[in-house]
């Protein structure tokens, strides 16, 4: 167990290491002088020998790696030239927003696909399963910007139910917070609801042609425990799995949620980064997302053990 | 007997028969009652859908026109940028979708077959992947700058990962084929086996994997461009009427919903049609989806 544990870190490793090797690439492989890049469009002659002389920029290459990712180990991502401050402080003040909208959204899509999932499976072929396959598609074509405007207009403009934008801090009381992130995640939960109830689905289908079902069913259970006790947890892995990859496509739609919905958490902090092309920023919230995806991946793994007693590595 | 199977799904027969008519409409945007989506009124601001108004030419000249889905801040025919936008939409896609397959054919063929590529190879792709897609495509553009070219490779580059694994994976099964085998005995030459063998048995799945990147594609770009960071404000796009037309949400939403609509009906067929080809052609995804 320990050295099944030991081995899923180590082979985040490698992983982590080439997105930092990429992120730093980006910058060198870029026509142009980096130290300017990096100091903004706004910045003096000494500001910019100041950055270069700070990055080792005249020394090789690989030297400069060895600088920038000595200070990235240290947790030091950079200045924001934009926002003038330390770009891993810039990142914690953001962080709030977008990590209570990220579970909001996975708490929605889980406890809404997993039982439509299932009962999809249990009647294979039925109404329900023939319109939780349209719905599928339909969720993974509607672009998150198009659903959340129908949504505003809606349950805002029409209805009056939710407020249409903005952000309030749990800490100011949390019933303000839940309603300024309903719409949002609702909005983002969509997608993750589409991809989440298809493989529940599928593996459900799976599961309950195996012998132990039609046990379970000569032994006189109930359908409710056969279906969630017997195929459900047998069924959990590729569940957790694709909600652990799925994590890609949250943080693809936090991006364009908060742009949407103006919510000041890391994805809009990646636009306005990207439109003042601060990139210092850029780089730190693209590491930052990155590491959060390979470390819920990496849990992913670790939970298989709980979830299937038959994996032994 | 597998094209009759492909063209009697209904899925393939509906995506690919809306996707007919957008190119259609793309291709006969001039002569669809549109004109030209650069020219603006300043008399005909923010018209509701249906309205008349005036259009000024680029010779100057006054002209009527109806504008079937009413008209922006600066009294531009949303219809005839929504119809425009066909046209960069359908070409991103289609464009992205080609040259993320061949990058990710030359690497999953080399990654398969040669041995010794296939370790760095695809450490390197599990990095790229560990990078969430959009924002690949984000850092790459404002690097860049915005243009076509550019946006089709900044969309590519995160899906060349995905191609390279499904090939090398084609490839790892197919290469242990008898006729493999039986070539290697002849000695034909590796690029022969490579692209004369291999390859062509593993057209069918990369047709599907295609369709797919295409929808992705259509997607990221109008995202791009709504966020501000895509192609140029000028170029019409669907995400760019969406991004002029956000600001005034609120008084004017068929800013909003009409490129919005034809965005979500384009990626919609692509999709419909990737399902349909991959239930015909590639049962075994078909299985495990």
């Amino acid at each position: 167990m320990i050295s099944f544990i030991a081995r899923r870190v180590a082979a985040a490793v490698p992983v982590l290491l080439v997105v930092a090797v990429l992120v730093f690439l980006l910058l060198r492989l870029t026509p142009g002088d980096p130290a300017a890049i990096l100091a903004g469009d706004a910045a003096s002659t000494e500001q910019i020998a100041r950055i270069r002389a700070e990055l080792g920029l005249e020394r090789p290459i690989l030297v400069q790696f060895g600088i920038w990712f000595g200070h990235l180990l240290r947790g030091d991502l950079g200045q924001s030239f934009y926002y003038k401050m330390q770009v891993s402080t810039l990142i914690g003040q953001r962080l709030e927003p977008t990590l209570s909208l990220a579970a909001l959204t996975i708490a929605i899509a889980v406890l809404v696909a997993v039982p439509l999932g299932v009962l999809a499976a249990w009647r294979f072929g039925g109404w329900l399963d023939r319109a939780l396959m349209a719905f599928s598609v339909l969720g993974f074509s509607v672009p998150v910007f198009v659903l959340a405007y129908v949504l505003i207009y809606l349950f805002s403009l029409r209805l009056g139910l939710l407020p249409v934008q903005g952000y309030q801090r749990l800490a100011d009381g949390a019933w303000p917070w839940l309603q300024h992130l309903l719409l949002p995640s609702i909005t983002l939960s969509v997608i993750y609801i589409a991809l989440i109830s298809r493989v529940t689905r599928a593996s459900v289908i799976e599961a309950l042609g195996e012998d132990y079902i039609r046990t379970a069913r000569a032994k006189g259970l109930p359908e409710a425990r056969v279906l969630i006790r017997h195929a459900l947890a047998n069924a959990a892995v590729p569940i957790v799995t694709v909600i652990g990859v799925g994590v890609a496509l949250l943080i693809g739609g936090v991006v364009v949620t908060e742009s949407v919905y103006a919510i000041p958490g890391l994805g809009r902090l990646t636009v306005d980064a990207v439109l003042a092309r601060d990139f210092p920023t850029i780089q730190g919230v693209i590491l930052f997302f990155s590491f959060v995806y390979v470390l819920v991946n990496l849990l992913v793994d670790l939970s298989y053990v709980v979830l299937d007693p038959r994996i032994r590595y | 007997m597998l094209r009759s199977r492909v063209l009697a799904n209904w899925s393939v027969r509906i995506g690919a028969g809306i996707l007919a008519l957008l190119v259609v409409v793309a291709i006969a945007a001039p002569w669809l009652g549109t004109v030209d989506p650069s020219l603006f009124d300043a008399g005909s601001r923010d018209l509701l859908p249906g309205a008349t108004g005036e259009i000024t030419t680029l010779e100057g000249e006054t002209l009527r026109h109806r504008f079937l889905m009413g008209s922006d801040s600066f009294g531009r025919d949303i219809y005839s940028r929504v119809i425009y936008g066909t046209r960069v939409s359908l070409v991103v896609g289609v464009a992205t979708a080609l040259l993320a397959l061949a990058f990710g054919i030359l690497c999953g063929l080399g990654a398969g077959y040669l041995r010794r590529l296939d370790g760095p190879l695809m450490r390197f792709m599990d990095g790229v992947m560990a990078i969430p897609a959009i924002l690949i495509a984000i850092a790459l553009v404002a690097l860049w700058r915005g243009s076509i070219l550019t946006v089709v490779i900044a969309i590519a580059v995160p899906e060349i990962p995905r191609v390279t694994r499904l090939v090398r994976s084609l490839v790892l099964s197919i290469r242990e084929e008898p006729y493999v085998e039986a070539a290697v005995a002849l000695g034909t030459p590796t690029t022969k086996i490579l692209f004369g063998h291999i390859l062509p048995n593993c057209i069918a799945p990369l047709l599907v994997q295609g369709t797919f990147t295409c929808a992705f594609a259509i997607l990221v770009e109008a995202i791009l461009s709504f966020l501000g960071v895509g192609l140029p404000p000028d170029i019409p796009t669907w995400g760019n009427i969406m991004a002029e037309g956000r600001v005034q949400f609120v008084s004017y939403p068929h800013n909003v919903f009409f490129p919005g609509l034809f965005l979500a009906v384009t990626v919609l067929a692509v999709n419909i049609l990737g399902d349909g080809l991959r239930d015909t052609l590639d049962p075994k995804l078909a299985k495990r989806v």
